[in-house]
């Protein structure tokens, strides 16, 4: 009795060379394309599709022919002409100010002045941070930088409430959100799921770095925010809702986004109390170049990118399917 | 004309940027492309402000060897500034993006024509049908 396959099926190169010919498809039995969602979500899709496909024609022939009544069309023409006038005159004027502007590079140029001469001399001494503008937004100016986290979590907050889509209250659009989602973004795609197998622990770990050293090097809380809110978006789109759902719930980003945004007002405006007019503080530029130096700059950096790679994600899953 | 008009690559190039941008915000019917008008007008922002803190022969504003000398570094504030600007747009392009879909959800179109048009064609309906409640004969 046979109880091994012959050992063409297995190897590499047979699979490869059949599916070159055309009688193998890694992707068959795998990825899902078309959902087997309930019927009735599917004919709610299609309701929907239809009376768009029909408001869309009605409304065209309507604007069609209120374009060619004769005022319609000349106020038409005219705000077109008027539009591009004007952006040529704003360009005129522009560059006629471009032009009177210093040389590109210019070291006398008002805007290098003494602000900008301060930030460089006394920054490492009064900051400890060996990246400039790091020490700038995350010391000098460290409530702007506040502000801007702030900026983030409510435009997160609001595209939450304007895309919501919940689940217990209305299962119908819940259903037709789920329906919409598996018609445009196919599951178990070998090729993604593989590249994202090898990329995200990579792009993650290069995100931290890019974080942790943005006190010493070119990066900081935003970029790598960014960066790590781009590994956790692939591998959402690799694998789907379902696993992202296991660590990445609604709760957690809340909580994640709310404590660091305290902890980042609370300790700085500890520092501002203590350490500002200078008064004595714990809080210690320390030895420049170190991972564990200048103060409070890399736990602000920290809670940035919290926020920042939340803020992203949640704008991903709000746009894709309206909730986690 | 001033003279460094000749010099000024970066700056017309951002100037260039801006009007290409607000010419799609006027222009284009489509609610996605006013927004990506609108998101180059950003670029063009970044640039000019970028090309503003650069200085020539100088190091980008990143300690080197501990040197805290002045005349090594380029102007740090507008990479600030930039960073401030690319959160806000960031912000708000997710929300209009979010006001968009709701928009479509309601309207079926992302033609800012035909959305107004839809309006004005429902408003009619609404003054129709308040109208007819009116009527004192309907009164009961």
């Amino acid at each position: 009795m046979e109880k091994h396959r012959p050992k063409t099926e297995y190897s590499r190169r047979e699979r490869f060379t059949r599916w070159c010919v055309g009688e193998y498809d890694p992707s068959a039995e795998r990825l899902e394309t078309r959902a087997p969602a309930d019927e009735a979500a599917r004919l709610e899709l299609q309701r929907l599709q239809e009376y768009a496909a029909n408001a869309d024609r009605g409304i065209h022939h309507e604007l069609y022919e209120l374009g060619l009544r004769r005022r319609v069309g000349l106020f038409t023409r005219f705000y077109r002409v008027a539009a591009v006038l004007f952006a040529l005159f704003l360009a005129g004027v522009l560059l006629l100010t471009v032009s009177y502007l210093p040389r590109f590079g210019d070291v006398s140029a008002p805007e290098n002045n003494e602000v900008a001469r301060r930030y460089i001399e006394k920054g490492l001494e009064e900051t400890g941070a060996v990246n400039i503008v790091a020490g700038m937004i995350l010391d000098y100016r460290a409530f702007d930088t506040f502000g801007e986290s702030c900026v983030l979590f409510v435009a997160a907050c609001c595209v939450l409430f304007l895309l919501r889509v919940d689940g217990q209250e209305d299962p119908r659009s819940q259903a037709l959100e789920d329906m919409s989602d598996r018609f445009f973004e196919p599951r178990h795609d070998a090729i993604l799921q593989m590249s994202a197998r090898l990329l995200v622990p990579v792009i993650t770990v290069f995100g931290i770095y890019v974080v942790l050293n943005g006190h010493l090097s070119p990066g900081g809380g935003f970029s790598g925010g960014a960066i790590i809110g781009s590994g956790l978006i692939l591998y959402l789109t690799a694998f789907g809702f379902a696993r992202t759902g296991r660590f990445m719930t609604e709760k957690l980003v809340k909580i994640l986004t709310v404590s660091a945004l305290s902890f980042y007002c609370a300790a700085k405006s500890y520092s501002f109390y203590t350490g500002a007019n200078h008064l004595s503080s714990f809080i210690t530029p320390g030895t420049p170049g170190a991972i564990l130096s200048a103060g409070l700059i890399v736990y602000l950096n920290i809670c940035v990118g919290i926020v920042v790679a939340c803020t992203i994600y949640s704008f991903y899953v709000m746009f894709r399917k309206g909730g986690f | 004309m001033g003279a460094s008009i000749l010099t000024n690559y970066e700056e017309i190039g951002a100037v260039l940027l801006f009007v290409i941008g607000l010419v799609n915000l006027l222009l284009q019917p489509n609610l996605v492309k006013k927004i990506i008008g609108l998101d180059i007008m950003d670029s063009a922002v970044y640039l000019f402000l970028a090309a503003k803190g650069y200085i020539a022969g100088r190091a980008a504003p990143i300690y080197t060897g501990g040197v805290t000398d002045a005349s090594l570094y380029i102007n740090p504030i507008p990479a600030g500034l930039v960073l401030t600007g690319i959160v806000v747009s960031v912000s708000v392009s997710a929300l209009m993006m979010a006001l968009t879909i709701c928009l479509y959800r309601q309207y079926h179109t992302l033609n800012l024509d035909e959305i107004m048009m839809l309006l004005r064609r429902q408003e009619a309906e609404q003054l129709q049908h308040l109208a007819a409640e009116e009527r004192p004969g309907d009164l009961p």
